[in-house]
């Protein structure tokens, strides 16, 4: 049985945005709500988080993204992700994303987008629904 | 009985009386809401403050002396806005060189007096648009700047001798602004009659920002060799705005913001002496950038405590002889991370208090954020609106009328005293550790922000500290609003013309100029003088920064969470 183990979450800066201020907080309240964290710091590829997220097998990728570069970022890592035959790490996420960007997002396989002003305990709440622990295998 | 609001005859009106009497029976009957009364970065806040709290040696002629005098609490002028009003400066630039320049003209049209140019992303951390780290980034957030080309384009039919230019940049800043100087060559404007200002602050990176290329010591290096460069060629350029802007942004405390600042100012002028250069010589060519946030008194007291901190520090600390290097000049932008996406049009009410503590608190010049901001880079219409917002300020509120109004108000007075009490035991800390590059690099700043902004995050989640639309009167569906995009064509484009400077260029001519570059890097001799000629001959921001790794090193964060 794994489904009682602790969800282990990494909680990625990709691209050259340097706003960690989100990334910081949130990965300190999932780690005060009881996930294991991983934070990847600063200027990541996305085949540097996808590197990070296979070799800590974390069940979740959230990503924080103030750059605008999300509508190529996102989907990048869930491509990646495919590729290297993790397709069953969830990918969500949080920055300054535009509404309308949202469906393309989600379309993508983004699992969820969250924007400014969301409590931490909502993304908390949303990640004890939505994010399981993977079988691994 | 004191119903009718007069104190009981025969008695004087004293505070004790008064708190016994007056305040006891009001506080019966209607007690206080029940909030925290702490200013948005938590300090607390009394429910009067009268003369006693000046008490304890408070002196005025001490305490504030008259503008334009020292320790200038004040103001820098001794007529202030009455003689000339802030620069209104609104920061621009996304997409391609030509859209940004448009934006400009606009802006100089419609009567803002000064530039200041946003870099994109790739170009702030020293990538060329076609680096692979640049995918997706390219004229997202300010423009795209590879080579000189794109500066030309930039500032295309505006005479460099006749505007002010800021320039918010940092790591590779000296590589800009040696674009920014080929550009005036072409222009035939002499480098003495060139005015700006370069953000080059390199400590808040590390601090803050986080968009560094070379570890903290080398980059002090660039920037020293940079001052005394403008110190002899280019008199009138600010060489570095330092800038508390982003450590606020990051999460800290006002107090904060103020200590680090100028823990970092200090580290500056400690990098200039240490460079042999004449502290009265480059210190008038330092000015500040700070924050402006909600809480309206907090940040006055703030920028009040700020210029009174820096004219101590100046004179007493460094011996600085001359007036022009105790005075604090400062930029103030209003906080873009205050602006909420819900409701975006309240962004206008809280945009106007914010501006309206910078111009209170005495700034030189002030950006205002788009209500819009939130959301995305602002479009015209926003754009236009910041812009009116001090306008108003300036032409109709009769703020202006007076210098320092709030001089003297008991509250902003106790308020001034405790923020730089309290900065001052952070800058003794930081001292302590030997100073803010041996802080940075143990990570004191970073951790002390992360903490403060965990905690304010938790109370704006428990409701003790409201934002309006967001945890108080939040409604549904109320962030409609028309954005502007940058179009993905922008990082094409951008792509092909760079292609096709790299061929046109002469690469051999350029190859020797990066030696010679990396040369200079070894030996000590200053960096500006070969930089500027990488730049002549259309180096890329990317390829003269790259030159100087081999001899600088790259730098790493420490993540502390």
């Amino acid at each position: 049985m794994t489904a009682d183990r602790k969800l282990r979450l990494l909680v990625g800066k990709v691209g050259l945005d340097g706003h960690d201020r989100g990334a910081k907080i949130i990965a300190r309240a999932f780690r005060d709500a009881g996930f294991e964290v991983i934070y990847t710091g600063l200027h990541q590829t996305p085949e540097m988080v996808v590197a990070t997220a296979i070799q800590e097998d974390v069940d979740a990728v959230s990503l924080s993204i103030l750059s605008g570069a999300h509508n190529y970022l996102f989907p990048r890592v869930i491509e990646l992700l495919r590729e290297r035959g993790a397709p069953d790490i969830a990918v969500f996420g949080g920055g300054i994303i535009p509404e309308e960007d949202v469906p393309g997002l989600k379309a993508a396989g983004v699992l969820e987008i969250f924007t400014p002003g969301t409590s931490t305990e909502d993304v908390i709440a949303w990640v004890r629904a939505h994010v399981a622990p993977r079988a691994l295998g | 009985m004191s119903a009718n609001g007069k104190p009981p005859a025969g008695r004087k009106p004293t505070r004790q009386a008064w708190e016994r009497e007056t305040l006891a029976e009001s506080l019966r009957k209607s007690p206080e809401r029940d909030v925290a009364f702490t200013t948005v970065s938590d300090l607390p806040i009394e429910r009067l403050y009268t003369s006693d709290d000046l008490a304890g040696g408070w002196s005025e002629g001490e305490k504030l002396g008259y503008p334009g005098e020292f320790p200038y609490t004040r103001g820098i002028h001794p007529t202030m806005y009455r003689g000339r009003l802030w620069t209104m400066r609104q920061f621009a630039g996304f997409g391609s060189a030509a859209d940004t320049n448009a934006r400009f003209r606009y802006l100089l049209e419609h009567g803002q007096t000064g530039l200041s140019t946003a870099f994109d992303l790739p170009t702030l951390m020293g990538r060329d648009s076609d680096d692979a780290l640049a995918r997706g980034e390219v004229g997202k957030e300010g423009v795209a700047v590879d080579t000189l080309e794109d500066m030309e384009i930039l500032f295309s039919g505006i005479p460099l001798d006749r505007v002010s230019t800021s320039m918010t940049i940092n790591a590779p800043a000296a590589v800009v602004f040696c674009m920014y100087l080929a550009v005036a060559e072409r222009q035939g404007v002499p480098f003495a009659k060139l005015s700006g200002t370069l953000q080059n602050d390199i400590l808040k990176e590390y601090i803050a920002q986080k968009e560094w290329i070379y570890p903290p010591r080398p980059s002090m290096r660039i920037i020293t060799d940079l001052m005394a460069f403008c110190a002899r060629e280019v008199p009138l350029w600010n060489t570095i705005s330092i800038s508390g802007y982003h450590i606020r942004e990051a999460g800290s405390t006002a107090v904060q913001e103020l200590a680090f600042t100028l823990a970092d100012g200090i580290a500056y002028v400690e990098a200039g002496r240490a460079a042999g250069l004449d502290v009265d010589a480059f210190a008038p060519r330092l000015s500040y950038f700070f924050n402006s946030h909600n809480d309206f008194f907090e940040e006055i007291a703030k920028l009040r405590a700020a210029r009174r901190i820096w004219a101590h520090v100046m004179r007493d600390r460094f011996g600085a002889k001359s007036p022009r290097s105790w005075m604090m000049r400062f930029h103030t932008q209003t906080a873009g991370c205050s602006l909420t996406a819900q409701q975006p049009l309240n962004n206008v009410a809280r945009v106007t208090i914010q501006a309206l503590a910078a111009v209170l608190g005495g700034t030189q010049s002030l950006h205002t954020d788009s209500f819009d901001e939130a959301l995305a880079l602002p479009t015209e219409q926003a754009v236009t609106v910041a812009l009116r917002t001090q306008q108003v300020i300036a032409e109709e509120s009769g703020v202006t009328n007076t210098v320092d109004p709030l001089g003297g108000s008991y509250f902003v007075e106790a308020l001034t005293d405790k923020i730089e009490r309290d900065a001052l035991a952070y800058i003794a800390r930081i001292d302590e550790m030997g100073g803010m590059i041996a802080a940075i690099e143990r990570g004191f700043p970073q951790k002390e922000i992360a903490d403060a902004s965990y905690h304010y995050q938790r109370q704006v989640d428990r409701g003790e500290k409201s934002i309006v639309g967001v945890n108080k009167h939040a409604v549904e569906n109320g962030r409609r609003l028309d954005i502007l995009k940058i179009d993905d064509e922008v990082e094409r484009a951008q792509l092909l013309r760079l292609a096709a400077v790299r061929t046109r260029r002469d690469g051999a001519k350029l190859a020797r100029d990066l030696a010679r570059l990396r040369r200079a890097a070894e030996s000590g001799e200053n960096l500006i003088p070969p930089m500027l000629d990488c730049v002549r001959d259309y180096g890329s921001v990317q390829e003269i920064s790259q030159a100087l790794v081999p001899v600088f090193g790259t730098y790493r964060e420490v993540s502390v969470l």
